[in-house]
């Protein structure tokens, strides 16, 4: 009875067997009882269920996405500071974690890293802006919108839960068979990790759908594809990367799933297993998801650069051709991961050349950007100074890359430190700095004030200075031989660097940590940093043509474009912040709770799944494709702003605008600025 | 209802009943190859691809609607592009496992 009830689940699932484990699953715990404390004290589930859970606007969906992100980032920082640590003590010693703990600390690490802090923080972006630049008023499928975040969400908590009950994966983020079969990982880890994968590649193909749907259909009139902000273009690109690249990596998880549930043998050793098809389909889905990683860092300096150096982005159509060849070429390349794995020399050679010619769009693009701050008027903006660093050090991992595509030099590094330096090299500044920059450029249109200037240049000194000592040593680590996850070694060489890196992950730490005081003064300070007004940086793009925050309806009237950058145009001509003659009802989605049921039945599915409670795997299927049946019944699924709030809701913000000083251009930084800038002559 | 939209409708079942039809019979030409084995099996594997792919065709035209004119432009590039990815895809799996076990041999 007992075993029908709880599955596998018992006491020994319990975090007890080390003192670490113990105090990270503790963390957890407090984390959610400190959170769900501080709602209950500010009587906030009312305004959480009705304003946030159940909303299917984009805005505040882009807004969720990212709070994910944040929460996901925070652990898997802390962990890499812990494998830092272990390994600066490691020298002929076994430091303080035992291997099994270190290998659960590398695949949670990147498991996070990937699926629940870049994939949220890179969609929440694009949901929040991309609407708003296509002057649309919401996405194609706001319903789907919501479940797309249910589910995300239900890995993310998947992955939190597997702190507290059992032991994760350690298997790496690759999760390779055979060793993450039955026979050699016979605990939960590798399923919560297959389920957590599973639920999230499915929200995220949702996601490419919708997308991709969205800047088909609703773009602006006038707004042709070549009329695009950039960043959109880069929206369109990665979501069909998501469309074609999210299947293979379902599919080949689901057969994993398939060969420890149900005794198949699709990569398994014997009876006919081919392990090398996983590693194959993996890729299939991998490389494209570097891609999809690092285009909507690509989009959001484009944007920032033109806008902070009050210039047209150079070369537009150039950086168009540039993305969609980078996106297409990202299918033709996977290989490169796996050039050790037994194929004959000229398989590899072709992989090679493929793998070197995607420098060149990439090449373009910097030059574009380049020659974009070429002659303009640079304001250093916290946006800016990452865009700075990551095209010196995206160049820097661009040409270690090209190293890498030889397959001769990667038969020496494979499986060394200079492989784990390269492609941090490549995320660091290619993703998270770029989320980082659309993080501070956006976050006024998104709350209605600016995050503090100085904490902001804090965060950046102390994310690129961490970045460079953390990973810099381990280019020669790696170049010297040192294993990449060695929880213990042997050679004395490697210990200096170590240290160096060591110091590294604290400066990251401290990054993470300015984030929150960041958050926290720009809270408090929210008067004085309020920019109303909507245009704090002199944008050039639709989003900044509307109140900061935006209304709820985005546009009161749908704007019409003819040019890129319209919104500086309009500015230039005068023509913009025009009260529209007349005002109109504006139907909108209405809120519905499918996605919430979703998250919540999503994630006891794969939690069941995993412990293998299968009366729990029924009824929450049930739920899960009950209510998305039971949706579709609802023909009630709109809802009327009326004309007369429009009205109103404008009215009050076109006379704040009037009342506005315009700033000028020195003065962005400072309190003066009250969301609009003066052009400078 | 006016009759412009009726004879719209009649046209549109027409198409779809027509779809049906070609589909049945593309699905049992393939069947009818198996179970009689009235061709050599070289024989039996093309009628079945060259029947798939006119099957496909059937589908994209009859019921999907994606003809050549230029307001379907958009859906025809995109399934041309799916086509391309899934030829890589396909055909580099099947190129580089088989690779790799002819290196194992």
């Amino acid at each position: 009875m007992i075993h029908f009830l709880f599955g596998e689940l018992g006491y020994n699932a319990l975090p007890f067997y080390s003192a670490i484990a113990t105090v990270a699953a503790s963390v957890v715990v407090l984390g959610a009882v400190v959170v769900v404390g501080s709602i209950t004290w500010l009587r906030g589930w009312r305004a959480l269920w009705s304003e946030w859970l159940t909303s299917v606007d984009h805005k505040r969906i882009g807004i969720m996405y990212v709070v994910v992100s944040f929460v996901m980032l925070a652990r898997a920082v802390i962990e890499a500071c812990v494998m830092r640590s272990q390994q600066a003590v490691a020298y002929d010693s076994p430091g303080f974690i035992p291997p099994e703990h270190f290998a659960q600390l590398f695949t949670t690490h990147g498991t996070i890293m990937i699926f629940f802090m870049a994939m949220p923080f890179l969609i929440g972006i694009y949901n929040f802006a991309m609407p708003l630049q296509l002057g649309a008023r919401d996405v194609s499928f706001p319903v789907m919108n919501s479940i797309s975040l249910g589910l995300t969400s239900a890995g993310a908590v998947l992955m939190m839960i597997s702190l507290c009950l059992g032991k994760f994966s350690t298997g790496g983020w690759t999760g390779y068979p055979p060793y993450t079969e039955l026979s050699f990982s016979p605990g939960v880890g590798v399923d919560y990790w297959i389920w957590a994968l599973t639920l999230s590649s499915l929200g995220n193909t949702m996601t490419g759908i919708n997308f991709a749907v969205t800047i088909y259909k609703k773009r602006a009139p006038g707004m042709t594809l070549f009329r695009m902000p950039l960043f959109c273009w880069t929206a369109l690109c990665i979501s069909i990367l998501m469309i074609f690249a999210m299947p293979p990596l379902t599919v080949a998880t689901l057969m994993l799933a398939m060969d420890r549930y149900l005794d198949m043998h699709f990569f398994t050793n014997a009876l006919g297993g081919n392990m090398m098809n996983y590693v194959n389909m993996f890729w299939l889905f991998g490389h494209p998801e570097v891609y999809i990683l690092i285009l909507p860092a690509f989009g959001v300096y484009s944007e920032t650069i033109a806008t902070f150096s009050n210039k047209r982005l150079y070369g537009y159509t150039s950086l168009v051709w540039a993305t969609v060849s980078i996106a297409v070429l990202s299918f033709t390349v996977w290989l490169h991961h796996f050039f050790t794995m037994g194929q004959d020399g000229s398989v590899n050679a072709v992989f090679g050349i493929a793998t070197m010619l995607i420098a060149i769009p990439t090449g373009v693009k910097v030059y574009d950007w380049l020659l974009t701050m070429f002659r303009g008027r640079i304001r250093l903006s916290v946006p800016m100074l990452y865009a700075s660093a990551f095209m010196i050090l995206f160049v820097v991992g661009g040409a270690t890359g090209v190293m890498l595509a030889n397959p001769g030099f990667d038969y020496q590094v494979h499986n060394t430190l200079f492989l784990v330096a390269h492609f941090h090299n490549m995320l660091i500044p290619g993703l998270l700095f770029g989320m980082l920059s659309a993080y501070h450029y956006w976050f006024p249109k998104a709350f209605g004030f600016r995050l503090n200037e100085v904490w902001g240049r804090i965060i950046f000194a102390c994310w690129t200075g961490g970045f460079l000592l953390a990973f810099m040593p381990l280019y020669i680590v790696g170049a010297l031989g040192m294993p990449r996850r060695s929880q213990e070694f042997f050679e004395a060489v490697y210990q200096p660097y170590m240290y160096v890196a060591l110091a590294g992950a604290a400066l990251v730490f401290c990054a993470l940590a300015s984030m929150a005081i960041q958050l926290w003064t720009s809270i408090r300070n929210r008067d004085s940093l309020r920019v109303f007004a909507g245009d704090p940086w002199n944008g050039r793009t639709l989003e900044w043509s509307i109140a900061a925050p935006p209304p709820e309806y985005n546009f009161a009237r749908i704007p019409k474009v003819d040019s890129v950058d319209a919104f500086y145009q309009a500015k230039q001509q005068r023509t913009a912040w025009r009260a529209p003659d007349e005002y109109f009802d504006i139907p909108l989605p209405a809120n519905s709770p499918v996605g919430f049921l979703c998250c919540v039945s999503g994630g006891a599915f794969g939690f069941a799944l995993t412990w293998h409670i299968w009366w729990a795997v029924v009824v929450s299927a049930l739920v899960f494709f009950g209510s998305i049946v039971l949706r579709s019944f609802n023909r009630d699924t709109m809802r009327i702003v009326p004309s007369g709030e429009v009205q109103e809701t404008e009215e009050n913000w076109l006379l704040a605008l009037s009342e506005t000083p315009p700033v000028a251009n020195e003065a962005m930084f400072t309190t003066a600025n009250r969301g609009l800038v003066r052009e400078p002559v | 209802m006016s009759a412009d939209p009726r004879r719209e409708r009649r046209q549109e079942l027409h198409g779809y009943i027509a779809g049906l039809c070609l589909a049945l019979i593309l699905s049992a030409i393939p069947f009818a190859a198996v179970m009689t084995g009235a061709l050599p099996r070289a024989g039996i594997v093309w009628t079945i691809a060259i029947a798939a792919l006119c099957q496909v065709m059937v589908h994209f035209r009859l019921f999907l609607h994606i003809d050549l004119s230029r307001s379907h432009r958009d859906d025809l590039q995109l399934i041309l592009f799916s086509l391309l990815i899934v030829v890589l895809m396909v055909g580099g799996t099947l190129w580089v496992l088989g690779n790799q076990r002819a290196m194992m041999g």
